[in-house]
C-alpha cells in the first residue's frame, strides 16, 4: 500500500478516499533540524520512551534524492536499529524525490495510511534541513525543532523560518559544551515574540518549551514525551487543533491539484518536445513565458 | 510507468563482522545510478534485515559477509523470507565467499554471488535486470 502511495499510483488514491473516513485519529509528530542535529536518534529514543508508554508507532523518516540521478541513500534505519524487532513499530525510509519542503510529495499520505492502520503516534522524521523547509506543519499537529549546541549565534536565533514552526524545541546532544547557551538564545528569541507578551491572559496559550535531551546519557527524554502530550491537550481545549486541521486540508487539496497539473504536463509534453522546447528557449529563439502560456493552454489550464 | 518508478534496494551487513566500506561504496553507486537504498548498517540479524526489506518494501536486497558466516545467515533470511511469504524480492551477496560455497548460496534462491573486484557496474545491470524483469512478470 506504502508503496503504491509513493508511486502515486491512480489505485493508491481510490484506497486513499475511502482510507479518509478511518484516518484523524492519530497523533502525529513532527520533528525537524539541520542535518546531524540529531533527528534520528531522538525520534529512535522518544519511540523507545514511548514504547514504554504503550502506544503503537509508526515513524516515516524522510532522506534526500540526489537532484541529478534521483538516487538516494536513506539512512535514517542505521540510528534506528535498536527498534527493530519491536511489532509495535512500523518505519518506513522515504526519498524526497524532489520536493524541497524537507518532506515527499506523498509522505502526508503515507501517514494517512498508517493513521487508517491504527499506528498512534505517528512520527514524521523531515531531511535535514536549512532555515525555510517548513512543509512539515502542514502535516503534523505537534512540530519538535532540534537544534544541536553551537550551530550559531543570537542572529540565527531571531531569523524567520524554520524557527518560528516549532510547537516544542529540543536542545540535543545536551552532554556537550554550550548546550546551555543554545537553550539561553533559543529562550531569548522566543521571550521576543510579540504573541507571547501581548496575549490576551483569559485565552489558552502554549507556551512553547526549550527542552534539553541527551541520548547519550538517555536525559530528557520523558519529559519530551510529557511536553508533546501536554501540547496535545492544548491543541484541543484551545480549539488551535481544528484550525490546524482545517489549515492542513486546504495545503492538501492544493498539493493534489499541483501534482494532478504536473503529471498533466508529464503526459502532454515529451522528452524530445521538451528538448526542442528548452533548445529554442536557450537560443533565444522563443521565450519562457509564451512557451508555457501555450502549455497551459494545451493541458486546459485558461 | 514501471520503469520509471526508482528502484529500491535494502543493504544490509548481517553477522558480526564490522568492515561495511565495501557496503557504503556499493549502496553510494547504487544511489549515483538512480536507485533508494536504504542502508541499515553494520551487525544485523536476520530477523532484522527481513523485517527492514518488508517495511521498506525493497525489490532487492543485497547483503555483505566478510566474516565467512554466510552460510549460517544466508539460510536463515531465506527462510524468513519465505515464512513471510515475501517472494518478490531480488536477493544477491557480496564479500568473501568460496567457490565451493557459492552453488549451495545460489541453491538457497540468491541469484547473485559477487566477490572482491566485481565491478560496481556489474552489480547496478545485474539489479537493473532483475528487478525489472520481476517487475514486468508482476504485471502479466
Amino acid at each position: 500500500m506504502v508503496t503504491l502511495i509513493e508511486n502515486e499510483s491512480p489505485v493508491a488514491r481510490r484506497h486513499l478516499a475511502e482510507l479518509h473516513q478511518h484516518t484523524g485519529r492519530a497523533q502525529i509528530i513532527g520533528v525537524t533540524g539541520a542535518p546531524g542535529a540529531g533527528k534520528s536518534t531522538l525520534v529512535t529514543h522518544l519511540v523507545r520512551e514511548l514504547r514504554r508508554r504503550d502506544h503503537k508507532i509508526g515513524v516515516v523518516a524522510v532522506d534526500p534524492s540526489s537532484p541529478f540521478t534521483g538516487g538516494a541513500i536513506l539512512g535514517d534505519r542505521i540510528r534506528m536499529m535498536e527498534l527493530a524487532g519491536d511489532p509495535q513499530v512500523f518505519i518506513r525510509s522515504m526519498a524526497s524525490r524532489g520536493n524541497l519542503g524537507g518532506l515527499s510529495a506523498s509522505t502526508r499520505d503515507v501517514v494517512h495510511a498508517m493513521d487508517a492502520a491504527g499506528y498512534d503516534p505517528i512520527i514524521i522524521e523531515t531531511v535535514g534541513t536549512g532555515q525555510a523547509e517548513v512543509e512539515v506543519m502542514r502535516t503534523a499537529q505537534t512540530v519538535l525543532v532540534v537544534c544541536a549546541p553551537g550551530m550559531g549565534d543570537e542572529v540565527q536565533a531571531i531569523k524567520a523560518g524554520i524557527l518560528e514552526i516549532a510547537d516544542i524545541f529540543v536542545v540535543s546532544k545536551a552532554d556537550r559544551a554550550g548546550s546551555d547557551q543554545t537553550v539561553a538564545e533559543l529562550a531569548m528569541m522566543l521571550s521576543l515574540d510579540p504573541a507571547r507578551r501581548l496575549h490576551d491572559k483569559t485565552k489558552s496559550y502554549w507556551k512553547i518549551p526549550v527542552l534539553k535531551t541527551s541520548a547519550l546519557k538517555d536525559q530528557g527524554l520523558s519529559e519530551l514525551a510529557d511536553a508533546i502530550q501536554e501540547h496535545q491537550v492544548y491543541l484541543t481545549e484551545s480549539g488551535m487543533r481544528t484550525h490546524r486541521a482545517h489549515r492542513q486540508v486546504r495545503s492538501e487539496i492544493e498539493t493534489l491539484i499541483l501534482h494532478a497539473v504536473a503529471n498533466a504536463l508529464k503526459r502532454e509534453v515529451n522528452t524530445d518536445e521538451w528538448q526542442r522546447l528548452v533548445e529554442d528557449i536557450t537560443t533565444r529563439e522563443r521565450d519562457p513565458y509564451s512557451v508555457a502560456s501555450e502549455l497551459e493552454q494545451r493541458i486546459g489550464l485558461f | 510507468m514501471t520503469e520509471t518508478r526508482p528502484i529500491r534496494v535494502l543493504v544490509a551487513k548481517p553477522g558480526l563482522d564490522g568492515h561495511d566500506r565495501g557496503a557504503k561504496v556499493i549502496a553510494r553507486a547504487l544511489r549515483d545510478a538512480g536507485m533508494e537504498v536504504i542502508y541499515t548498517g553494520i551487525r544485523q540479524t536476520p530477523e532484522m534485515i527481513v523485517e527492514a526489506a518488508i517495511q521498506e518494501d525493497v525489490d532487492a536486497i543485497l547483503m555483505s559477509i566478510l566474516s565467512g558466516a554466510h552460510m549460517a545467515i544466508f539460510p536463515r533470511v531465506m527462510e524468513l523470507l519465505k515464512e513471510n511469504t515475501v517472494d518478490d524480492v531480488l536477493v544477491a551477496a557480496g564479500g568473501i565467499l568460496p567457490d565451493e560455497d557459492i552453488t549451495a548460496i545460489k541453491e538457497l534462491g540468491i541469484k547473485g554471488c559477487f566477490g572482491p573486484g566485481t565491478s560496481m557496474e556489474e552489480i547496478i545491470t545485474f539489479v537493473r535486470q532483475n528487478v525489472q524483469a520481476d517487475r514486468l512478470a508482476a504485471e502479466v
